[in-house]
């Protein structure tokens, strides 16, 4: 069975190690924050200007002053700071941020990745995704192996238009867990059920196998 | 010396067309809604604006798109607006984009007399065509320069009438940097007090970089994405 959205989420959490500070981009991402391990403690980053970003508010404790990089009415928790924009990327762009955790359209085996614009659709601007997968150290990319159309999104070469290039190291998908090596995307863990051919068929890029391969515990 | 202007009438004097303007706030969250209202009463046009984003359909820059008084926007995201997105496909605006953090470092810089640095963000993609690359401890970066302002708007939860800044949560985003970056800065706050009243050891913005200062009213803090806690 390919895992959903919250299993993915479920699996990238994995990643995260204590007192970790941790970028979460728009989508599946957002969900890791759900799925921290009881037993570790990190402190989530927003690109607008937080660190330390709590749950969702309620009716009575929401305030239009405190949003996430989504826009979206958030909260802080205790040792939380706020900062301009300028101190926020110098954070990033300084490798102050241990993990970025961002979707995509797709990932080349070079770990080039297509996360922005599609031509012939709205144009909505990069944010701050340029900024993160150019700087951070530690780059996961939480996606669908394929795309609606079945194509894979694990390419030789990227098709649309770069957000960053040689800078994705981890991927986590549907169907699998990836490295992306010099030699090609080297997989690391199956989803329960799925075969290595299931992923060599979904894979466009050079995948490379070695040994048994795991299936994911979540 | 005291800054303070009466309202936002007074404080956008000596605004003219083709100027370059800086807006501050990230979505709707911390800008500067009385001098973008009144700024949308006037016929000033041609203007080009910095501004992370530019507000939704009917509030923020959005007001000023509608009167047609932008000619180039300078931002990072500019999703949901559809006259953007009408104005930007017929050609009538034209949009720069450009990656956040290199935003917020161009503006910085601008405000710090720094007139062009390296980044890594954007190398290898469209944002780098044209600008000179070099290469520092193996990694790619690209030259990028400084904003400045005619006007430089920005917004704050409290403020001095020496021009001392306070910004709340979130809000401060791209205000404190845009503060530096305008030949003249107009502060709007929700709370102006007289100097000395707000402790000088938790100012952001101090006041050499606000030359006008007034505050503001009828603030709406609109919600872009209302979320709550289930």
């Amino acid at each position: 069975m390919a895992l959903d959205k919250n299993q993915i989420a479920k699996r990238i959490a994995q990643e995260l190690q204590d007192g970790y500070y941790v970028n979460l981009g728009i989508g599946i991402p957002t969900l890791v924050a759900n799925y921290v391990p009881e037993e570790i403690k990190v402190i989530l980053q927003s690109e607008n200007g937080m660190l330390g970003m709590g749950q969702f508010p309620t009716k009575e404790t929401v305030d239009a002053d405190l949003i996430n990089a989504g826009k979206q009415t958030i909260t802080y928790l205790p040792g939380a700071s706020f900062f301009d924009s300028a101190t926020s990327f110098a954070m990033i762009r300084g490798g102050h941020v241990d993990i970025t955790i961002l979707g995509a359209f797709e990932v080349s085996e070079q770990g080039d990745i297509a996360s922005w614009k599609v031509p012939g659709r709205l144009i909505k601007g990069m944010g701050g995704a340029m900024d993160l997968v150019a700087s951070a150290e530690h780059i996961v990319v939480a996606m669908q192996h394929s795309n609606k159309e079945g194509q894979s999104k694990l390419l030789k070469k990227c098709t649309l238009p770069l957000t960053g290039v040689k800078c994705v190291k981890r991927i986590v998908t549907d169907l699998a867990v990836l490295d992306v090596t010099d030699k090609g995307f080297k997989l690391l863990e199956r989803a329960p059920g799925v075969t290595v051919e299931q992923i060599k068929a979904a894979t466009e890029g050079t995948l490379i196998v070695e040994g048994d391969i795991p299936e994911i515990v979540l | 010396m005291n800054k303070t202007v009466k309202n936002a009438t007074e404080a956008i004097q000596g605004m003219k067309n083709g100027m370059t303007m800086m807006f501050g706030g990230f979505g709707l969250c911390g800008i500067p809604e009385n001098i973008i209202l009144e700024l949308s009463k006037t016929d000033i046009k041609d203007l080009t604006i910095i501004s992370n984003n530019c507000g939704v359909d009917d509030f923020g820059l959005g007001l000023m798109l509608q009167r047609k008084q932008i000619r180039k926007m300078i931002s990072s995201y500019v999703g949901e607006n559809a006259e953007f997105e009408r104005q930007m496909l017929s050609g009538e605006l034209e949009v720069e984009l450009v990656p956040q953090g290199t935003l917020a470092e161009r503006i910085r810089a601008g405000g710090a007399g720094i007139p062009a640095f390296y980044v890594p963000a954007g190398y290898g993609t469209e944002v780098g065509i044209g600008k000179e690359s070099r290469e520092f401890n193996g990694k790619m970066h690209l030259l990028e320069h400084a904003f400045k302002a005619d006007f430089a708007v920005v917004k704050a939860w409290k403020g001095d009438t020496a021009g001392n800044l306070i910004f709340k949560y979130t809000a401060n985003n791209f205000n404190n940097m845009m503060a530096m970056a305008g030949k003249i800065t107009i502060a709007e706050v929700e709370e102006l007090v007289p100097a000395g009243e707000l402790d000088p050891n938790f100012i952001h913005t101090p006041g050499i970089f606000v030359q006008r200062i007034f505050q503001g009213v009828d603030y709406i803090k609109r919600i872009e994405q209302l979320t709550l806690s289930k």
